[in-house]
């Protein structure tokens, strides 16, 4: 068992809103990993829907490179759309 | 009538209730931290269980019953469990083994409890089928994954079976009262399962490539109260702070 692949995972709350990261676990496959999933993240209302995904599969950006990635956008405060004047009705923008 | 309800309704309901207090001697015990939390939430789901078939019987009896004094405070005697879930987590093989034997009858008798003339019991049954067909998936994946897995797990899953297989019979044997609330239709004839039971739990072993055990004598007792060697034991855990501390509340 400890040689289980790691899993990532993603639970919906609810319908209508996208799943969201919760964490991970460890899996032999696929199935084994939903139904770990279901207990180890969804046992206290937490979800509708689960996805798993071997987390070898997942690229992720190096720590290293945060300066050339992300500083540049600190001071580009014209990016955000706060310059509009919103409708009353509209509420979840 | 009364009387024969409340024993029928202990012999569901202390099924649910040893059989979580086994799970839960897992707590912090299981083979990794996944399986750990999956086999301590189905003890919580039987627990949930036990509490409202105690209830129900509480509210029966009268005087000053509780689901407290139900669960904490009878004698060995009287409680109507089956044998098979006293029997210990010697590995967890056994443990799955336990559950699936279990689950599976678990899940066709509630099914019929469903149709029960008691509105309280076809309730509760309606509520927990949701949690059973959990249960028996998890454990029914396990046994194929033991019993399809490596040599080692297949020997360990196929000598649990063949320890366990002695107290399956007694799933489907009648107590006086089950049989006054047959007729009452307020009980399931546990009788016309067996056969559906037992061609369920071949195919499952054989797809998992165990042997299907071939027993001749069979165990029972606990539906009488007559229990194993392990029961005293579960009960002295279940029992001993409110023996101890009578009314005792946190």
């Amino acid at each position: 068992m400890k040689n289980w692949p790691l899993w990532e995972v993603f639970v919906r709350s609810k319908n209508g809103l996208e799943h969201r990261h919760c964490g991970s676990l460890h899996a032999s496959d696929a199935t084994m990993a939903l139904e770990n999933a279901r207990d180890v993240y969804t046992r206290r209302m937490e979800g509708v829907s689960i996805w798993v995904v071997p987390s070898k599969e997942i690229t992720a950006s190096n720590p290293d490179d945060s300066a050339e990635l992300f500083d540049p956008a600190k001071d580009k405060a014209y990016r955000h759309p706060t310059f509009y004047e919103l409708p009353e009705e509209l509420k979840h923008m | 009538m009364q009387n024969n309800l409340v024993q029928y309704i202990y012999g569901i309901a202390d099924n649910a209730l040893i059989l979580g207090q086994r799970l839960g001697e897992l707590c912090g015990h299981g083979p990794n931290l996944e399986t750990d939390i999956a086999m301590t939430n189905i003890a919580l789901d039987l627990l949930g269980q036990t509490r409202s078939y105690y209830q129900y019987a509480a509210k029966l009896t009268g005087n000053e019953a509780t689901e407290d004094t139900i669960a904490f405070l009878r004698s060995e005697r009287e409680y109507k469990n089956v044998l098979i879930v006293e029997q210990p987590n010697t590995d967890f093989a056994y443990s799955i083994g336990r559950q699936f034997l279990f689950d599976v009858y678990h899940l066709l008798m509630l099914e019929q409890l469903q149709n029960s003339s008691d509105e309280t019991l076809q309730a509760i049954a309606k509520k927990s089928i949701k949690e059973v067909s959990y249960h028996k998936r998890f454990s029914l994946d396990w046994i194929k994954r033991l019993g399809d897995g490596t040599e080692e797990s297949h020997t360990k899953m196929q000598n649990a079976i063949n320890d366990l297989w002695t107290f399956t019979d007694e799933l489907f044997y009648q107590t006086d009262a089950d049989k006054a609330m047959v007729s009452e239709q307020i009980g399931v004839d546990v009788t016309q399962l067996k056969d559906t039971y037992y061609s369920i739990i071949s195919d499952i072993l054989t797809e998992s490539t165990l042997q299907v055990p071939d027993l001749k004598y069979f165990q029972k007792g606990g539906k009488q109260g007559i229990h194993s060697e392990h029961m005293g034991y579960i009960l002295a855990d279940l029992q001993y702070m409110q023996r101890t501390f009578p009314n005792m509340n946190w």
